[in-house]
């Protein structure tokens, strides 16, 4: 009978394995329950036909074929969310920048000016939303009142499928507080000497911003664009909320809750996973639109930390 | 090399423990073994949050419970169809044993997967025949494809709504019974102010809140579904001519963007600045409740119900309309079915626990013995209701797998229909049908 002998650097390095992974183990264990497995899951339910009740059977592609080819919300969501990512964000960034600048710059009432601007960021979405469709209701809003008695056109706002995303993207402009705030305090942490000696160079005011605002919050509004794409992907209460107030239909038997009101120009990808796996219990398709959302952040994201720096020129 | 190899093998650990997990997924089952006159406690869900409509719902359960001493319920009030899902999916000893849904188009998923078991073999233990004890249209909506996981428990139907006062104005004697008639009525009861209007007759645009196109289509007296299960509505002439017959009630009222302007000027549908009871439109097409919205409301006119008119070509079925209601069932995962049996049995078909819930929250009942009874309060409004409920011609949405998915694209149609951005009716009805069947196949 042999016994096998293990060489005391192979268990040395046993123990430091060991300790390395008692180490990361929360890590390993938070990262693994809740983006590994749900992740794995999802891979595998697309593939599956899964009503949520009953054990998932696999089906192949039909949920990929499905989703892409047969059902009538995909495009237009995606289309929409596209919209939203390349408007809302830009705008947002452009605008948030811009109030930071503002807010930083104003000798006096900044405070005030820094604490109306931020409060909007602090009402709650539903209620935030609901607000904006009294408020540019067209037959009864003030906003449209008070265009009519100026002459100018009085939009259909979120009852006109050619408004609603830009009434949405006005709510979320109106919500502008958070990036204010981190461009003002990306803003101030500007070393005022480079301002000094750019002004002594006879740098104008574009000049200063373009070569030494820019570069020196430029990992700053990446961040405002990386995380911004993101929300919009996730883009979900408000245009579910606009939608159905300005439809005016609660849903119930009989009487279907319209997804993306008017015309499908507010659906979203995000209605779609609720759309699909819980009204109509296609938790495979659900979870094809969940992966789709998954690769085009990914997509988005991969793309803006390899080009955003760049484009941006860091210093 | 041994290092991918250990990857690559960790890989196909945690691939597997998924798969294992996820194939675990799916309720237990539970068993109608249990003896109901055990001492036992059931738990019921039901999505009533009212205060009125929970102490009615508990006179009821107060009502079994003295009546079965031995059998205790739980009962948990304003749950809603997620939960209720989320619950159905976990089973468990804190699931419930009995459910209740305000919303039916959910009944395919539920009997199809199972989560609701068969009531077939309770209600043939009890002697019960469904087909005497409740209306047709309501046994049509509690069951999917022959399998009865759920009962009606009280029901709504949907008639018109009318202002007397207007209609004394405009010198209308009294409701209209075919289309014709109510056209026009309608015209004659609309006051046109520019743009707008002081006083529009009916709202017929699809959003304006229950005038939608399975409520309208009611009065056609349609088939959504034939033998095969595949889609009528491109074959079906009520869909074609319920479309053709909106479309025309849009344009000869004022057209679809004056119309669809004048919609956003109405108040919330649940609210006291609904449109009818705000004046601004003289007739419309609701349920039940409203005459309850109505008399909170404490309108300055004298309002009317009768049923919703029918095409002149089936004037001989006026009195028919669109019913809907409240289903019951019991959790396949509940291992009380016996005693949870005893409960829906109760709720659902004793007279006496129908008539006191539907008169104590304003619904109509759900069983023809409880539609004929003395008991229940009368009014003229409940009364036209009750008649709707009673007609042998009124119907309902049946169940299908994905829920209410071929409503929607019906819908969708409509919508498209109405503005104008659809202008030929047959070829879209195809296509809709074909929608309808494509999504019903990827739910099977």
């Amino acid at each position: 009978m042999s016994t096998a002998t293990i060489s005391p650097a192979r268990r040395r390095r046993g123990r430091n394995l060991a300790r390395n992974v008692a180490f990361l183990s929360p890590w390993l264990v938070g990262t693994g329950l809740f983006f590994g497995y749900p992740l794995a899951a999802t891979v595998y339910f697309s593939f599956t036909r899964y009503d949520g009740f009953t054990a998932p059977t696999p089906n192949g592609l039909d949920n990929w074929r499905y989703v892409f080819q047969d059902y009538p919300f995909f495009w237009p969501a995606l289309a929409n969310t596209v919209w939203l990512v390349v408007a809302m964000v830009t705008l947002r960034v452009i605008f948030g920048l811009s109030l930071g600048m503002l807010v930083t710059k104003v000798k006096t009432g900044a405070g005030l000016l820094r604490t109306v601007f931020y409060i909007p960021y602090l009402a709650p979405p539903v209620a935030a939303t609901m607000a904006f469709a009294f408020l540019l209701n067209p037959g009864t809003g003030p906003v449209n009142t008070v265009l009519g008695r100026l002459g100018l056109p009085e939009p259909g706002w979120f009852n006109d499928p050619s408004w609603s995303k830009p009434a949405l993207t006005l709510l979320a402009l109106w919500g502008i507080g958070d990036l204010m705030v981190i461009f003002m305090a990306a803003l101030l942490d500007v070393p005022t000497s480079q301002y000094e000696a750019a002004e002594l160079d006879g740098a104008g005011a574009w000049a200063r911003f373009r070569y030494i605002t820019l570069p020196n919050i430029s990992p700053i509004v990446l961040f405002a664009v990386v995380t911004g794409v993101i929300q919009t992907m996730q883009y979900y209460t408000q245009p579910l909320i606009a939608g159905k107030v300005a439809s005016g239909v609660v849903g119930g038997s009989g009487q279907q809750f319209e997804p993306g009101y008017p015309e499908k120009s507010t659906l979203t990808l995000p209605q779609l996973v609720y759309n699909l796996g819980f009204q109509r219990f296609d938790t495979g398709s659900a979870c094809v639109i969940a992966l789709v959302l998954f690769a085009l952040s990914m997509l988005f994201t991969a793309l803006l930390m390899r080009r955003g720096s760049a484009l941006l020129g860091e210093v | 090399m041994a290092f991918p190899k250990r990857i690559l093998a960790a890989s196909a650990v945690i691939a597997s423990v998924s798969l294992l997990g996820s194939a675990c997924t799916g309720a237990s089952k539970g068993s109608a073994n249990d003896d109901p006159n055990d001492e036992v406690t059931i738990t019921f869900w039901h999505g009533w949050s009212a205060p009125s409509e929970v102490k009615a719902i508990q006179q009821n359960i107060d009502a079994f419970e003295a009546a079965q001493p031995n059998i205790h319920v739980k009962v948990v009030g304003n749950i809603t169809d997620d939960k209720i899902n989320q619950a159905l999916r976990a089973g468990g000893p804190n699931a419930p044993d009995v459910v209740s849904s305000f919303t039916t188009d959910n009944v395919g998923q539920f009997c199809s997967s199972n989560v609701f078991t068969d009531l077939s073999p309770f209600l043939e233990k009890s002697g019960i025949d469904p087909e005497t004890t409740f209306p047709k249209p309501l046994l049509d909506y509690t069951q999917f494809e022959g399998d009865r996981c759920t009962l009606p428990l009280l029901s709504d139907a949907y008639g018109l709504y009318y202002n007397k006062d207007a209609f004394a104005a405009a010198g209308i004697d009294g409701p209209p019974k075919t289309l014709s008639e109510f056209e026009k009525d309608a015209v004659k009861l609309t006051k046109s102010n520019g743009d707008s209007y002081s006083q529009l007759g009916f709202m017929p645009n699809y959003h304006g809140y229950e005038t939608t196109t399975t409520h309208y289509v009611a009065q056609w007296g349609p088939t959504y579904f034939d033998a095969d299960g595949k889609s009528t509505v491109a074959t079906d002439p009520a869909f074609a001519d319920m479309l053709t017959w909106q479309k025309h009630m849009v344009e000869t009222l004022g057209g679809y963007d004056k119309l669809e302007k004048y919609r956003t000027t109405f108040g919330d549908e649940w609210g006291a600045k609904n449109p009818f009871q705000t004046g601004q439109v003289a007739m419309a097409i609701d349920g039940e409740w409203r005459a309850g919205f109505i008399d909170d409301a404490n309108v300055d006119f004298e309002y009317g119900v009768a049923p919703f008119p029918v095409p002149d070509d089936q004037a001989d079925t006026y009195g028919k309309g669109y019913l809907s209601g409240t289903i019951i069932g019991i959790a396949s995962t509940s291992d009380k079915q016996n005693a949870a049996w005893e409960l829906v049995k109760y709720l659902t078909t004793d007279t006496d626990a129908v008539v006191s819930f539907a008169n104590a929250i304003h619904n109509i009942p759900s069983t023809n013995a409880a539609l004929e009874s003395p008991d229940l309060d009368t009014n003229d409004a409940v009364k036209a209701f009750i008649g709707i409920a009673q007609n042998p011609d009124s119907n309902t949405t049946p169940a299908s797998i994905n829920g209410g998915a071929y409503q929607l694209t019906l819908q969708d149609l409509g919508y498209a229909v109405e503005s104008g951005k659809q202008t030929d009716l047959q070829s879209s009805l195809e296509a809709a049908a074909q929608q309808i069947d494509t999504d019903i196949a990827q739910a099977k």
